[in-house]
Parts: structure tokens; C-alpha cells; sequence
């Protein structure tokens, strides 16, 4: 079918909102409770456009388009209906983009930009500082909290874990972990999913607190480096810094559909340790290792094969592939050990 | 896994058996717990009361390494009510008047008498799987790490053939794989019996191939597994190993022995990222780099082929594997000149028919599942549709067979071992994330009668003695796990779990069986 906005015609089909149309076509209208992945809300009201024939504003995320309908996202009244609760929602919160780790991310300072509200009409609510930072990985800032429920919507529908809910009543409401503990103590297992999903600065990752900003990024897709299922994920490097900042599910992966768990979303650490190897070693007599250069270390490597293939046969070598590297690299492994080493001796640990 | 995980969803029931799912596999736990919000009945049968039992209708608890008992018998009940798919077996499975003849022995009370499990649960179980259009079976080295890993295997699948729960959407055996690309390596030939793609060693036209396809004459015999191996250098026999991207001296079952045998090596190269306790006892370590800093593929759980592309820089002189294995064959005298990981990949496809379909071409655009043999074919998510890939299914009569080790006067308790959530295998990368560590750390998992008769609480020392060796760890109390059973998480050196397990192992698959063994529980 065909919809008409801001008197464009647009391709659409039965069963679409008037928001996802838009955002399939690129077209922006501000929101901030809809994520295509928990579906409907119809809570923060910030989408509302009109649309002809219909009486007052309608909320885009939840209406269903038809055939020939026309809508308008930037009437006068659509745009002092989103800026009303857009400047509402940063009234009553502290928004500090400044040290925020989801500045660039953030879409309450998006339809903030897009509404061109530079500051809010209302004067900041003197608010206590409302942090739960118990959690390992995980900070909360209830303050930014705008209550969309996305995070709970996450916590139960997608990763199914069931930890968040909303707590408390009336303008108390806030999000809770099980019946209102702290994060840390809560049976939070701290998948991330909630932070992937939140659409502003309450709940962050502590690790990105002053590391590189969303635009200063690089996005790069791989596979989970942990269990078997193979789920996809975006690794955030800072370039210049060489250096893991984040690492995102691939919201577009059939296989965890934007999910990981607690080791893949946060378990990069050993890359860029300290510990890590760098350069080849040859243990010296007493135990101890000496550094040595690629040559020298493969000439040993290659003469004490060799003698003992030898003096043995090749079927005295033992070859351990691995589980945990690449197809390509297991297979130059069982090359080597079939074509050059000359035996089958090549296993790697599947059942251990 | 014979289905595909985005096909999960669309089975009436799930039986998990010897799969601790949240702590192991947590995404595709999710996508199981969110189908059972939505419909779908999820049966759990393990020995813990997991996480998964929570979201299951119907829960089991087996004594360890008792599976083949609970599944015969589930078997018997099923055909003694006739919820057997008599069509399938008909049209499409072989055995099975030899596996009628062995389960119809199982009865309720005899699997209550071998397993623990209660008799009417079983019925209940038996009824709920039986009757269901379409039942996938999860499973993970909760079955597999057994002397009977083998014979565990085959039972599910003969329960799954025996419901025609085979090559269809929302059905199929499926083992949930514990390691990024343990898939692949399996896949690309790093097993000592086969070539890339499963192909044999020791059959004669499989060789000449390979043979004109590499340039070199081969060794015509089976090789052996690293199990075996690490047998025969304690009696002296091995002289060296070459490992690459894995630690032993963690992951084996009776660290002593293994470490005895390690010693007796002439000569140990170990490829790695870090100092391992492997790395360790090497003569020669060779630094590779991790996953973020190289091109490749991984093949995943679902057999599903998905590329790895480079996001940062190794550090100092790192190298990739496979450049290090192109660096030490010329040494050999090869000469060998692969530019990049992809022409390894071309090179393989040529000599690999279930993913002679699939480049990074493909892959760049998404996912392939093998098999895929020619650059049109779509990939296969669900395997056996129509027919099995060897034309009829075996059904294998599978009689009980006890563990190789039980619990008696002197070590009156259940050791098993497995994974936590937090920790990864041999803790060699999760260990050095402090937020992880801090997150998870040594225990042994105790049932509160133990702790009670011990006069222990939670997080005091125990030690666990086996005849093989001794760990003083902090205890666990809960009543996740029943009396009688203790559970030990191996990712830890400071509390090595495998100083503890048995090595016996699997005749044909050779895997130990971490999963059962006995041993004492004091108060450190």
C-alpha cells in the first residue's frame, strides 16, 4: 500500500505502524519508548503526529497504517506536542550530556536536537544524586531514567532473565531489580541486554565511563569468542588508541538477535592485558624463559621436530588443534601435522 | 545441532538433558525460556536442579551417569502406549525390533531403582515427550563426558527417531557446543580419524584424494586422540607435542598424570596468547593473536559459518596461527604462500564438500549452515529432512551400563564437574577480566544435608578428596543440588577440579568422564 507523509507518498505494508514505515524509509520522528525488538509501547508520547481524518494526535509507534492515509509529523501542533513532552521528560531528570557515556547515543538528546530545545523551559528539579553503581559492570542513573520500560521489556521478553520490573507508584515509579534491590545483590546475571537497549544515559557501561565517544568509534562485526552458539556482535574500537571500547550484540543476527551474556558483552579484557604474549621464548636450562626472535625460535622448533620425527617417526608427535581459533587456522594445524609432520596425531580438545 | 536455533522456537516440548543451559549457553537459554513464556513445555533432567527447572512443567533429577536408564525407559513407555511415530519407523529407521526387544525392560520402577528419577515423574515425562507433534531434544556434556558418552548419544537419538522428531523444524538431537569454534575444528579435520568435512583417514580412495589435492604421499593409519596420547607419553612412548590455543595441564582429566606425562616429553611447542599453565611446561612458546585482531570464521553450535573480521592490532610480535604454521613448514621445507585467511578458506572449500559453497563473499552478506556444497545452495539450518544423510536411521539397542567410578564407604559422595556462567574453560581469557573474577570463583556446590552433617555454612573451606587427588575450595550451599552430589567448576587453577577426575574414558569417543566420580567432602 501506499501512505502519504509530510505529503510524500512511501511504500508500506498491512500490519506496520506509521512509525516503523518512517524509520524504514528514514524518515525520523522523535521516540523514545518503541524498540522494534519489544514491540509496542505507547508510553512516552513523544511520536505523536496527526494524521488526516483522525481526531487529535496519534502516537505513530502504535497506530497501524491504511491504505491512502496521510499523515503529518511536523505540524505546528505535532511539533509542540513532542517539544511539550520532550521538554517535560529533561525537566524532570538530570541530563548531564557533558560526562554522559551515552552522549552521541542518546535519543532523548536527539529529539532534543531535532525539536531545537537547547535547554528545558522548566528550571532543573533539585534532584539527590540517585546511583546504584553496585552492580560489576552495570551503572544506574535514575535520575536520566525517562521510565520507557524498554529495559524491563528486555529483561522479561527478550533475555527472559525477569530481574527488572517498575517498582513504587504515581511520580515514585522508578525501575527495580527483583523486588528492589540493589543491582549487585539482585540475581541480575548481567547480560547487558538493558544497557544495549536503554535509549538514554540511565543504565551504562562503567568500563566506557572517559574512553572513546560512540562517534569516535569504529564498528566492527565478529563472532562471540566464548561458547558454541555463535553470536554475532559489534566490537567498538577507538583506532588511535588501539583499543576495545565496547562490545554491542548484532541487533540484526538470527542467531541472539542483539542478546549476549555477561563473558561476550564484557569479558574483552585479555585482549589488549598485560600479560598477554609478545614476542617468542625458549626455556633455558634452569626452567627459565628466555625472549627470542621468530627465526631462532622456529629454527628450534624445527630441528627438534625434525630429529625426533626422525629418530622416531612421525607418529611420536602429538598435534593439539584448537577450539578456540579460527576454521582456517585449524585446518594450516592438521595440514602441518598431516603433510609435513606426516601423521594423524591431530586432535584438539571437543570432549574436554 | 541437527535444527537451527532461530528454529527453536517451534516445538511444542524441549527435553534438556545434561545441559546446565543459563550457565553454559545463556543466549540460546533465553530463546528457550522466552518459547516456554510463550507456549512451549520444557522438560529438565539433570542430576542439579538448574535454572532451566524453573521455567520447565516437568522436572527430573537422575543419579549421575544413569541417562541411558532414564531415556530406555522413557523409550519403553513411549512405545508401551503407542505414542511412537509408526510411520517414520517404518519408512525411515532400521533396528527397531532390537531396540523394542532392549527397552522393554526399563520399566518404571526398575529406571526409579537405577536412576532416582520417580517412577510417575518418568510417566509423566514419557507422556508429555510422547505425545507432542514436535519435541527437540538439548543436550551438552552433561551426556557426552561419560564411559558411556557414546551409548548416551545414541539413546537420544533413537528417542528422537523412535517420535519422528527427525528432519523437521522445532525437532532434532541437538548438542549445544561449548566452545567458540569447537564446530570448526572438528569440522576442519583436527580430529585424528578424519579428514576435513569427516572424510576417513584410512579409506583408501579418501587418501589418494587428499594426496594429489596437497601433493604429498599421507599417512595411511588412524592417529590418536590427545586422551590417549597423553597415556602413552606417561608410559614414555610420545616424544613431543605441538599445541596451539589450548591448555591441558587445565582441561585434562587427573592433573598429576598429566603433568607426570608432560615431563616425560622430549620436546613441547605451545602456541598461545598467554602464559598458560600449559605454556608453562613448554619448551618453546610461539605468540598468536586473539580473536579481535584476525580475519577468519568460526562455524557455530547450529553449524552455522560466520565470519570474524579485524577490529584492533595484536600487540609486540604476535603473529596469526596460521602464519605461524606457514612460517614453521617452510622451515620444514614446504613452501607454502598463503597471503591472507581467505585464500585458506578457497583452499579448504576445494577439498571440502559441506562447505564447498560457502567464501567470504557469501558470508560477508550473512551466515551460511553447512553443508553447502555449491555457491548457489542456501545452506541447510535443518538436517535429515526426507532422509538421513547415510539413507536409514540406526537405532542402536543400548542396555545400562554403570559409571566407571561410583560412590562407596570410603567416598560415599557424587563428584561432577562443568561450567559456571561468569568463567570460560580454563579461565585462560575470562581470568583476566577482574569484573568476571569477582563475579565467580572457586566452590564446590554442596547439598544442604551434606552441609549440615559436615557443620559447614556458605563460603566456609572444604576440602574434596578423590583417589586421585585434593582441593580445598569454599563451599556453595544450596539446595540446587541433592544430597549425596557435589559439583566442582573446573575453570579455576587455584582449585584445579581436574586435579579430582577420573580418566576413564569412552571406549569409542575417548572422552573422560568428568561428569561422575566419587569423593569425600571434609570440613578444611
Amino acid at each position: 500500500m501506499l501512505i502519504t507523509i509530510n505529503g510524500k507518498q512511501y511504500e508500506a505494508e498491512s500490519g506496520q505502524t506509521i512509525l516503523q514505515v518512517a524509520k524504514k524509509h528514514g524518515l525520523y520522528i522523535p521516540s523514545l519508548c518503541y524498540h522494534e525488538k519489544v514491540g509496542v509501547a505507547g508510553k512516552c508520547r513523544v511520536c505523536v503526529v496527526e494524521v488526516e481524518g483522525m481526531r487529535g494526535l496519534q502516537t505513530s509507534c502504535s497506530v497501524a497504517v491504511r491504505d491512502g492515509m496521510e499523515v503529518s509529523t511536523r505540524t505546528e501542533k505535532a511539533l509542540q506536542a513532542q517539544k511539550l513532552v520532550v521538554d517535560l521528560l529533561l525537566s524532570s531528570g538530570k541530563h548531564d550530556c557533558l560526562s554522559c557515556a551515552q552522549n552521541g547515543k542518546c535519543e532523548l538528546q536527539d529529539a532534543a536536537y531535532y525539536l531545537g530545545i537547547e535547554r528545558p523551559t522548566l528550571v532543573f528539579s533539585d534532584l539527590e544524586p540517585h546511583c546504584d553503581e553496585s552492580s560489576e559492570f552495570v551503572k544506574v542513573d535514575h535520575n536520566k531514567c525517562i521510565s520507557c520500560g524498554r529495559c524491563v521489556a528486555a529483561c522479561q521478553k527478550t533475555v527472559t532473565n525477569d530481574v527488572l520490573d517498575f517498582g513504587y507508584r504515581g511520580a515514585n515509579t522508578e525501575i527495580v531489580f527483583d523486588d528492589g534491590k540493589d543491582m549487585g545483590k539482585s540475581t541480575c546475571v548481567q547480560c547487558g541486554e538493558c544497557v544495549q537497549i536503554c535509549p538514554v544515559g540511565a543504565l551504562t557501561e562503567k568500563k566506557v565511563a572517559g574512553q572513546a565517544r560512540y562517534w569516535e568509534t569504529e564498528k566492527v562485526k565478529s563472532v562471540c569468542p566464548y561458547c558454541g552458539v555463535g553470536c554475532t556482535m559489534e566490537i567498538h574500537v577507538d583506532r588511535k588508541q588501539n583499543k576495545i571500547v565496547r562490545v554491542n550484540g548484532d541487533e540484526s543476527s538470527p542467531v541472539n538477535e542483539g542478546m549476549l551474556c555477561v563473558k561476550g558483552r564484557f569479558g574483552y579484557d585479555f585482549v589488549d592485558h598485560t600479560d598477554r604474549l609478545t614476542s617468542p621464548m625458549i626455556r633455558n636450562d634452569d626452567g627459565s624463559f628466555r625472549k627470542a626472535t621468530w627465526d631462532e625460535a622456529l629454527d628450534l622448533v624445527a630441528t627438534r621436530l625434525n630429529d625426533i620425527k626422525a629418530k622416531h617417526g612421525p607418529d611420536k608427535i602429538m598435534g593439539l588443534a584448537s577450539a578456540k581459533v579460527t576454521n582456517e587456522e585449524n585446518y594450516t594445524f592438521q595440514k602441518f601435522m598431516r603433510t609435513v609432520i606426516g601423521t594423524n596425531n591431530v586432535d584438539h580438545c571437543a570432549r574436554l | 545441532m541437527t535444527n537451527d536455533i532461530a528454529g527453536l522456537k517451534k516445538s511444542d516440548v524441549a527435553l534438556i538433558i545434561g545441559s546446565d543451559t543459563t550457565e553454559c549457553h545463556p543466549v540460546i537459554a533465553a530463546r528457550l525460556k522466552l518459547a516456554a513464556k510463550e507456549g512451549m513445555k520444557i522438560i529438565v533432567i539433570d542430576p542439579k536442579r538448574i535454572k532451566m527447572a524453573d521455567y520447565a512443567v516437568l522436572y527430573a533429577a537422575q543419579r549421575p551417569g544413569t541417562d541411558v536408564a532414564v531415556l530406555n525407559g522413557l523409550m519403553s513407555l513411549i512405545i508401551k502406549n503407542g505414542w511412537e511415530d509408526k510411520e517414520f519407523i517404518a519408512e525411515r529407521v532400521e533396528g527397531y525390533e532390537a531396540l523394542k526387544a532392549e527397552v522393554e525392560k526399563y520399566t518404571p520402577d526398575y529406571v526409579e531403582k537405577l536412576s532416582g528419577v520417580p517412577a510417575k515423574t518418568l510417566e509423566e515425562i514419557a507422556e508429555m515427550f510422547g505425545k507432542a507433534p514436535t519435541a527437540a531434544v538439548y543436550y551438552c556434556m552433561g551426556i557426552t563426558q561419560h564411559t558411556t558418552g557414546v551409548d548416551n548419544v545414541k539413546s537420544i537419538a533413537n528417542l528422537q527417531m523412535l517420535c519422528g522428531n527427525m528432519g523437521k523444524v522445532g525437532g532434532g538431537v541437538n548438542p549445544l557446543r561449548g566452545q567458540s569454534n569447537v564446530q570448526g575444528a572438528c569440522d576442519m579435520g583436527a580430529l585424528p580419524v578424519v579428514y576435513t568435512a569427516y572424510q576417513q583417514v584410512t579409506n583408501a580412495e579418501v587418501k589418494d584424494k587428499y594426496e594429489k589435492f596437497w601433493g604429498c604421499s599421507l599417512n595411511a593409519n588412524n592417529g590418536m586422540p590427545m586422551t590417549v596420547a597423553i597415556d602413552k607419553a606417561h608410559e614414555g612412548e610420545m616424544k613431543a607435542f605441538f599445541i596451539m590455543g589450548e591448555n591441558p595441564m587445565m582441561s585434562d582429566p587427573d592433573l598429576h598424570h598429566a603433568e607426570a606425562a608432560f615431563k616425560k616429553l622430549e620436546f613441547i611447542v605451545v602456541e598461545d596468547i598467554f602464559m598458560t599453565e600449559t605454556a608453562k611446561l613448554a619448551h618453546v612458546i610461539l605468540p598468536a593473536t586473539t580473536w579481535p585482531e584476525k580475519i577468519g570464521t568460526f562455524s557455530n553450535t547450529e553449524r552455522k559459518v560466520q565470519l570474524l573480521y579485524k577490529a584492533v592490532e595484536p600487540p609486540g610480535e604476535a603473529k596469526d596461527d596460521w602464519e605461524i604454521h606457514q612460517l614453521l613448514a617452510n622451515k620444514m621445507g614446504q613452501n607454502w604462500s598463503y597471503t591472507c585467511a581467505r585464500e585458506i578458506f578457497d583452499e579448504m572449500a576445494k577439498c571440502t564438500p559441506s562447505y564447498a559453497g560457502i567464501n567470504y563473499d557469501r558470508l560477508s552478506k550473512g551466515g551460511l549452515h553447512w553443508p553447502c556444497p555449491t555457491a548457489e545452495h542456501p545452506g541447510t539450518p535443518v538436517l535429515h529432512i526426507g532422509r538421513f544423510t547415510k539413507g536409514k536411521g540406526t537405532m542402536f539397542a543400548i542396555p545400562f551400563k554403570a559409571p566407571a567410578e561410583v560412590p562407596d564407604a570410603e567416598y560415599p559422595i557424587y563428584l561432577t564437574t562443568g561450567r559456571i556462567l561468569q568463567q570460560f574453560h580454563t579461565a585462560t581469557m575470562t581470568g583476566k577480566s577482574d569484573g568476571l573474577n569477582n563475579l565467580a570463583g572457586p566452590s564446590v556446590m554442596v547439598s544442604v544435608e551434606d552441609a549440615e552433617a559436615m557443620g559447614i555454612g556458605n563460603s566456609e573451606k572444604v576440602r574434596v578428596t578423590t583417589r586421585r587427588g585434593s582441593i580445598v575450595t569454599n563451599a556453595f550451599v544450596t539446595r540446587r543440588i541433592p544430597k549425596g552430589t557435589a559439583y566442582v567448576p573446573f575453570h579455576f587453577a587455584e582449585a584445579p577440579a581436574n586435579v579430582l577426575t577420573n580418566n576413564a574414558l569412552d571406549p569409542i569417543a575417548k572422552i573422560p568422564e568428568y561428569k561422575v566420580c566419587a569423593c569425600k567432602l571434609e570440613k578444611a
